[in-house]
């Protein structure tokens, strides 16, 4: 039976559409077992973010089923709230409270949503933030962090959370150069901590070191999955070797 | 060059309203009709402040519910919001005063099983003004929860708080910040817009200016005291404002 499989994230035969016409997600499917990394290349447009953004019910799918850790989300899930606080999810453009500090980013749903004490979430928040190398940040507001620094920031803010999986949509592409690596090292800790990782990314480096699968999108749909080498070296179909031509020439 | 520009940057024509203030005030104080218009007239401030303040404090309240329930995904809640907030703001501030003072009041009251005489006209003066101002924090409160970037909602939805949590921690927090300019200005406009509860014999300054012009025929001494009162508190207020409005863009950088 699926339920018995070690999938924690079980995508099946996912629809989204947006408006009357915008397919975004055309029959999506996709297992991701626990303490896997999952990269997910594709063009613009081809429905990357929005099937991250199912996985968490940010979207609602048109049709088709989600589950995440044993559990079906579904609209009337009351649960929904518990089961997004086991998925940690860090985003392009890092959305992180300008209001609060940096620890104060990382404290604020430990409390709302774990009921941790105040100081409690503080050192587990504290303990995040070593781990992201920027401790001595902490007071500082996000307007007063570097791009990377925030995205740092807001990947620990999800930690904190200690969430089962991480998704990342596209977590350095908003970044300057020399900011990529402190993102991508911390992400390449995290996956070697065993952390199950879904991630959407053109950073192809990444994706060698440490994916276990590579899942390539276009128009709605998963054209080609496999190991990292297969789809790199030797992509089956004649789309995959479009984008990646296109990709590796930059 | 450098002097010309500098000389351009100086608020001129609040200078000349202060000093025409100082002026004015030092003219009514010590010219002996106008001293006694003004002692008075002044007798009504109070009253002026206190509809103010009380309507004041219980329009930010409809303005945060009824704003909230204008971004609500709730579709009686949202419904019943645009409905206040278009029905208000499409009848004349005087007429809805009357309508509200003289109908809507005595008619709940009436459902509450209170006598509607009972009610006086200072509070339904407070009431109506709040339901009033409402609607307009409504749309201000609408607007600076919409100005809000939707990623803040998605990034607190994703860290596993629910709607209202991420409402009053992450959006409304930011929301209020950018909002307390137009807040600050709605103050002074409801001060002004205050003198239209004369009309229920309620005795602010305008309604004791009026009685006073009316029974010692001064009407010059009475209406420019009342002027220059208001005058100098929606100049002391505004400036308020816009010292808090760079102070929070200060604070931004
Ligand atoms: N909220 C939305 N409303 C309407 N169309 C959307 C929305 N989000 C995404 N889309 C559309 O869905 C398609 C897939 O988008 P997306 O998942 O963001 O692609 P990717 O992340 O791969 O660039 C695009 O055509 C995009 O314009
Ligand atoms: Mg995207």
């Amino acid at each position: 039976m699926r339920a018995a499989s070690k999938a924690i994230i079980e995508v099946k035969d996912l629809y989204k559409t947006f408006g009357k016409d915008i397919e975004a997600l055309r029959g999506v499917n996709l297992s991701v077992e626990r303490g896997k990394v999952v990269v997910i290349v594709g063009p613009s447009g081809s429905g990357k973010s929005t099937l991250l953004r199912c996985i968490n019910h940010l979207e609602v799918e048109t049709s088709g089923e989600v589950w995440v850790d044993g559990k079906q989300l579904n609209e009337k899930n009351k649960d929904i709230n518990e089961i997004r606080a086991e998925i940690g999810m860090v985003f392009q453009l890092f959305n992180l409270f300008p209001h609060l500090t940096a620890l104060g980013n990382i404290v604020l749903a430990q409390r709302v949503v774990r009921g941790r004490s105040k100081a409690e979430a503080e050192e587990i928040g504290m303990q995040q933030l070593k781990r992201v190398g920027i401790a001595e940040k902490a007071h500082s507001f996000p307007a007063q962090l570097s791009g990377g620094q925030q995205q740092r920031v807001a990947i620990a803010r999800a930690l904190a959370m200690n969430p089962k999986i991480m998704l990342f949509d596209e977590p350095t592409s908003a970044l300057d150069p020399e900011m990529i690596k402190e993102v991508l090292d911390v992400m390449l800790d995290l996956a070697k901590e065993g952390m199950t990782m879904v991630v959407v990314t053109h950073e192809m480096g990444f994706a060698r070191a440490a994916a276990d699968e590579v899942i390539f999108m276009d128009e709605g749909l998963i054209v080609e999955h496999g190991p990292p080498q297969q789809i790199f070296n030797n992509p089956k179909q004649d789309r995959t070797k479009l984008f990646l031509s296109q990709i590796l020439q930059h | 060059m450098k002097i010309l520009d500098r000389l351009n940057r100086i608020p001129w024509w609040l200078f000349a309203i202060i000093f025409a203030l100082l002026a004015a005030f030092y003219f009514v104080l010590t010219t002996q009709s106008f001293r006694a218009s003004f002692d008075f007239i002044i007798r009504g401030i109070s009253i002026t402040v206190q509809t103010t303040v009380y309507a004041y404090g219980i329009a930010l309240v409809i303005g945060l519910v009824m704003g909230l329930g204008r971004v609500s995904r709730n579709p009686v809640f949202s419904n019943i919001a645009r409905f206040y907030v278009e029905v208000v703001r499409g009848i004349p501030m005087l007429v809805l005063i009357f309508y509200i003072s003289f109908v809507a009041v005595v008619d709940v009251a009436g459902l509450l099983g209170i006598e509607g005489r009972d009610i006086p006209m200072n509070l339904r003066a407070i009431i109506a003004l709040a339901v009033a101002y409402g609607a307009f924090m409504a749309e201000i409160f609408r607007a600076g929860i919409q100005s809000i970037d939707r990623g803040q909602m998605e990034a607190a939805r994703s860290l596993g708080m629910s709607y209202s949590n991420a409402m009053r921690y992450v959006i409304l927090p930011q929301a209020i910040r950018n909002v307390l300019p137009a807040l600050g200005n709605d103050f002074v406009a409801m001060l002004k817009d205050s003198s239209l509860v004369s009309v229920l014999a309620v005795r602010d300054i305008t309604q004791v200016a009026r009685l006073h012009a009316g029974s010692t025929f001064r009407f010059r001494e009475a209406y420019t005291v009342l002027a220059v009162l208001y005058l100098s508190m929606t100049l002391v207020l505004s400036a308020l404002v816009q010292w808090l409005e760079r102070r929070l863009h200060a604070g931004r950088k």
